[in-house]
């Protein structure tokens, strides 16, 4: 073996072409990149901020032309680094990594919190005209923080939208996992994709366990390798970084000692989830 | 028991330690928990070395920590690890999970660091430590204790003091006299030394103009310094008689023959597994296998060292 390939591992330099602001927190970057413009939804990248860091990002949606976009919440001093970067300024991109959702076609519930609706959002684009049936449910702290809340109504039909914030300035004033336990006594599904905070999806899993629904559910663990040799990333036996981000319902359950428990910290030490 | 591995055309016997095949985890890679290494296991290995661990818990540096380049991989993760005191209950977890040798990787800032920490983890199971003096990118440690004879001949010793149990020396080819280091190494009491650890390299971005790793400077490891590895292995093979674990760039079962064939007595696998996966290791083992076949050799030991004969 004289040479060392893996498939879009290679740092790559980029212009940013835009930046949109979606939330007080929340703004989508787009850049152009053949790679990741060819990704499955649930894939993420790896963005480097030159001189700063390099961060895991759900892929939010790819076009024909090569154009990427990605949503990131500003949450500590990379992505404030990153949220500070104007349109033409240079940052760096791997991937896409880790596998995707299935694409099923039946009766679909989809549930997200959070930037967690990004990758929805991306798999909602390709399914939508094929499901039997597309319920969104997306949840956030506050209106302001609801994300793609017009461009998941265009969708979905209207009605198949349920909205839900904290504090009830937006939708019903709950938790997204709130609606979910009358809409399964009520409603069949065949599926269900979720993405969000882990504590949402684990009681997304344990619902969807009772109704014997199949699930997959979208992780979020603290990478650098990103192609499965750091082992930073590990949750049981498997690195989310290549075994996931997605895993399925049989999946989560041989791991529920840490799924919605815990976490490695940078030090590989296991630590509670916050 | 001794019937089964003496029919075992793969099985060898390192530094008292009997592996099923000379195939091993080399450190730095997934060794963090029972869960992964018992996926390498499970994926065909003869050993695992777990990640390198200190007395104290390591955070590693910020992204990026890891580019591509076109013959390998540059790392400069830094030597996260949550410290022996924490580790030692993944030790012992470990040892009744897995069912070959289990190697410690072990790190420190001074000899009485290195001694402290190699007596816990045998103390909690461990079947052997393998001794960091060769990371290219932590500063006081590594491979700036294993480019000075003086350093590193006073650091095994004073392991070997403290432990009963084999003592392996993992080497960095970053040095001007690779075979005197080898030598002291052995001289001091090392029971095998793992050669090579990854190279010292660096990646710039043109765009940017930047050094792409957080910590600029890194180690090199892949196919690029495979063959810097065999000679490394072959020279130490003509020095020292000491077990010689051959390590860099291994790939695919030809690279692990070529170690053999230079001196080494077993092989690491590391960089390989985001090609192939943990089944890397059956893969490489069945390959060697129908080498063996092929040229009418009874045991993987008889060609140890092979090539310097030819």
């Amino acid at each position: 073996m004289s040479d060392y390939h893996i498939a879009a591992n290679k740092l790559r330099t980029t212009p940013i072409l835009t930046v949109e602001t979606e939330s007080p927190t929340v703004k989508t970057f787009t850049f152009k990149d053949k790679e990741c413009s060819r990704a499955k939804p649930g894939q993420f990248l790896m963005l480097w901020i030159p001189g700063v860091d390099e961060i895991p990002l759900s892929i939010l949606s790819t076009q024909e032309d090569g154009r990427v976009s990605v949503a990131v919440k500003e949450v500590g001093e990379a992505t404030q680094a990153l949220h500070s970067m104007k349109a033409a300024e240079i940052i760096g991109i791997r991937g896409p990594f880790g596998n995707s959702f299935t694409e099923k076609h039946g009766r679909i519930l989809m549930v997200g919190g959070g930037t967690g609706i990004a990758p929805l959002l991306f798999l909602a684009k390709k399914v939508a005209s094929k499901t039997r049936k597309l319920v969104f449910v997306i949840g956030a702290k506050t209106r302001k923080e609801l994300l793609f809340i017009d461009k998941i109504e265009a969708l979905c039909s209207k009605s198949s939208v349920i909205a839900t914030t904290e504090d009830g300035s937006y939708g019903i004033r709950c938790l997204a996992t709130m609606p979910l336990e009358k809409m399964l006594d009520e409603e069949k599904f065949d599926m269900v994709y979720t993405c969000g905070p882990e504590h949402m999806l684990q009681k997304v899993f344990d619902l969807a366990e009772k109704h014997r629904i199949p699930l997959e559910a979208s992780l979020e663990r603290l990478m650098r390798c990103a192609i499965g040799l750091c082992g930073s990333c590990i949750i049981g036996r498997y690195r989310v970084c290549r075994d996931g981000p997605v895993f399925t319902a049989n999946q989560l359950r041989e791991v529920k000692g840490e799924f919605g428990i815990a976490k490695r910290d940078f030090n590989g030490r296991k630590i509670p989830l916050e | 028991m001794k019937e089964a591995l003496s029919m075992n055309r793969l099985g060898v016997n390192l530094a008292g330690l009997n592996l099923s095949n000379p195939t091993m985890l080399a450190s730095g890679i997934l060794g963090y928990s029972v869960e992964t290494l018992e996926s390498i296991v499970e994926g065909g290995a003869g050993a695992v070395v777990t990640k390198s661990i200190g007395l104290e818990p390591r955070d590693g540096y910020a992204n990026p920590t890891v580019v591509q380049v076109s013959c390998g991989l540059i790392n400069a993760i830094g030597l996260p690890n949550p410290g022996i005191e924490e580790f030692t209950s993944e030790i012992r977890a470990a040892k009744t999970a897995l069912n070959v040798p289990l190697i410690v990787s072990v790190y420190g800032f001074s000899e009485e660091e290195y001694a402290t920490v190699s007596k816990k983890a045998a103390d909690a199971g461990a079947d052997a430590v393998e001794l960091n003096v060769s990371c290219p990118h932590v500063k006081e440690t590594g491979s700036e204790i294993g480019q000075s004879l003086e350093i590193l001949s006073k650091v095994v010793r004073k392991v070997k003091e403290v432990m009963e149990k084999p003592v392996f020396v993992k080497l960095s080819h970053n040095v001007t006299n690779l075979t005197d280091i080898a030598e002291v190494a052995a001289k001091s009491g090392a029971d095998a030394l793992t050669v090579i650890n990854t190279v010292k390299a660096m990646a710039i971005d043109a765009e940017t103009a930047m050094p792409i790793l957080s910590n600029k400077r890194g180690g090199l490891s892949g196919p690029a310094i495979k063959p810097i590895a065999i000679r490394s292995v072959y020279d130490i093979y003509e020095r020292v008689k000491t077990p010689i674990i051959g390590c860099g760039g291994i790939a695919n079962w030809r690279d692990a023959v070529e170690f053999l064939l230079a001196g080494a007595s077993a092989i690491q696998i590391g960089t390989a597994i985001a090609l192939r996966g943990p089944n890397v290791f059956s893969a490489i083992t069945r390959g060697m296998e129908t080498y063996l076949k092929r040229k009418g050799v009874k045991s993987v030991k008889e060609i140890v060292g092979l090539s310097h004969r030819r």
